[in-house]
């Protein structure tokens, strides 16, 4: 909960706002971005997240850090969390979008989008009739908790960002001089 | 880098160069004010989730609804999560609408250059695909945003595996899908 003084709904639809409109305007939510990605003929999803990830993630050390917040990390149900990507990996290839990404682009007129949102109606009561068998024989699996890698490696966060950040920037630079030939040769 | 070929920086803002990474880096700012403000990191999945209950009441009985566990865990409510979702709906539509990009699309070019034009097979697809997404973005716990992106830069052990394995079972789906075509 934000602290008083400040309208949680308001908040909520103000940032929601601010995230949609920022994925519209880096432009993954054009229908093909997504399957580009994944077929590595467009490489903006991958600048959009790392980026994110990037300077999203050393704030929120600082953060935490400093005390004004905290993490909030998901349970590392190891089967289950292999399973799903799978299955997740699977269906954004065949949608195009992922849920995000989805909502955005319907926003903008994607027909496909709008079908999908549908679809993924279905895919969530799907989820709710086989959870009970779901949560018994998947999610106790190589069930690790809410483990963050420093800890379970020793290894501080700071070494980590700076890792990301040097292979991020070297990809980037890599990606950029791609794509500047590629146009080259276009024109 | 020469200088014709980094340009001139501006222009590469307005040709749109820099937009990717722009974007993600307001995305990483949002996620302080998540963590710091709102207290809840950014994510839509299990927005989707509660919103569904909606949904399956006329399927499945308004009882069985009430009485599913997960539902349980996850009722229906005008929560953060929710209005977060109508949120990026408007501001996708506002700024769409600001940079001209209302459009409406039924088949995108990649598709149609492997599976043709028809809107019946890229409907069906986009049906199967979204079941897929959620129901796999569910028994993971996240999705791009909420593992991708939330629980990346957390440095979540669970959100790494699910962010390398769904991108290599997506280029292997994408490799096999779109291998061949109907176009050119």
């Amino acid at each position: 909960m934000p602290p008083a003084g400040i309208n949680p709904a308001l908040l909520a639809i103000i940032m929601g706002m601010v995230f949609g409109g920022l994925l519209v305007f880096s432009k993954v939510t054009r229908g093909g971005c997504l399957t580009e990605q994944l077929r590595f003929r467009d490489f903006t999803v991958l600048k959009v997240m790392l980026t994110a990830i990037l300077v999203g993630g050393i704030g929120v050390w600082v953060l935490v850090h400093t005390g004004h917040a905290k993490y909030a990390v998901k349970e590392a149900n190891m089967a289950g969390v292999a399973l799903g990507a799978v299955i997740f990996g699977a269906g954004i290839s065949l949608y195009g979008y992922c849920p995000g990404t989805g909502i955005a682009a319907a926003a903008t007129g994607s027909i496909s989008a709008w079908v999908g949102l549908f679809g993924m109606m279905g895919g969530a009561i799907a989820y709710a009739l086989s959870f009970d068998a779901v949560k018994k024989h998947i999610l106790t699996i190589a069930a690790l908790g809410k483990v963050r890698l420093p800890e379970m490696t020793g290894i501080p966060d700071l070494v980590f960002f700076a890792l990301l950040g040097v292979g991020a920037v070297a990809l980037f630079r890599w990606i950029e001089k791609t794509e500047r030939r590629t146009a080259e040769i276009k024109s | 880098m020469t200088a014709e070929t980094a340009g001139i920086p501006g222009q590469s803002l307005i040709s749109g160069r820099y937009t990717p990474y722009l974007a993600g880096a307001g995305i990483g700012i949002l996620s302080w004010i998540a963590f710091g403000v709102a207290k809840d990191p950014l994510g839509v999945t299990t927005a989707y989730a509660r919103t569904a209950s909606l949904f399956a009441i006329p399927v499945l009985g308004k009882g069985a609804v009430a009485a599913n566990s997960y539902w349980k865990q996850k009722p229906f409510a005008l929560d953060y999560g929710v209005l977060f979702l109508v949120g990026m709906f408007l501001g996708a539509f506002l700024v769409a609408l600001l940079t001209r990009g209302l459009k409406v699309e039924t088949v995108s070019e990649a598709w149609k250059q492997r599976f043709g034009a028809s809107a019946g097979v890229r409907m069906c697809a986009a049906f199967f695909g979204g079941a897929m997404v959620m129901y796999g973005a569910r028994m993971a716990g996240g999705c791009t945003s909420g593992h991708g992106i939330s629980g990346t830069m957390q440095m979540a052990l669970s959100s790494w595996v699910f962010l390398i394995v769904m991108f290599a079972a997506g280029a292997l789906t994408s490799g096999l899908l779109f291998s061949g075509g109907k176009g050119k």
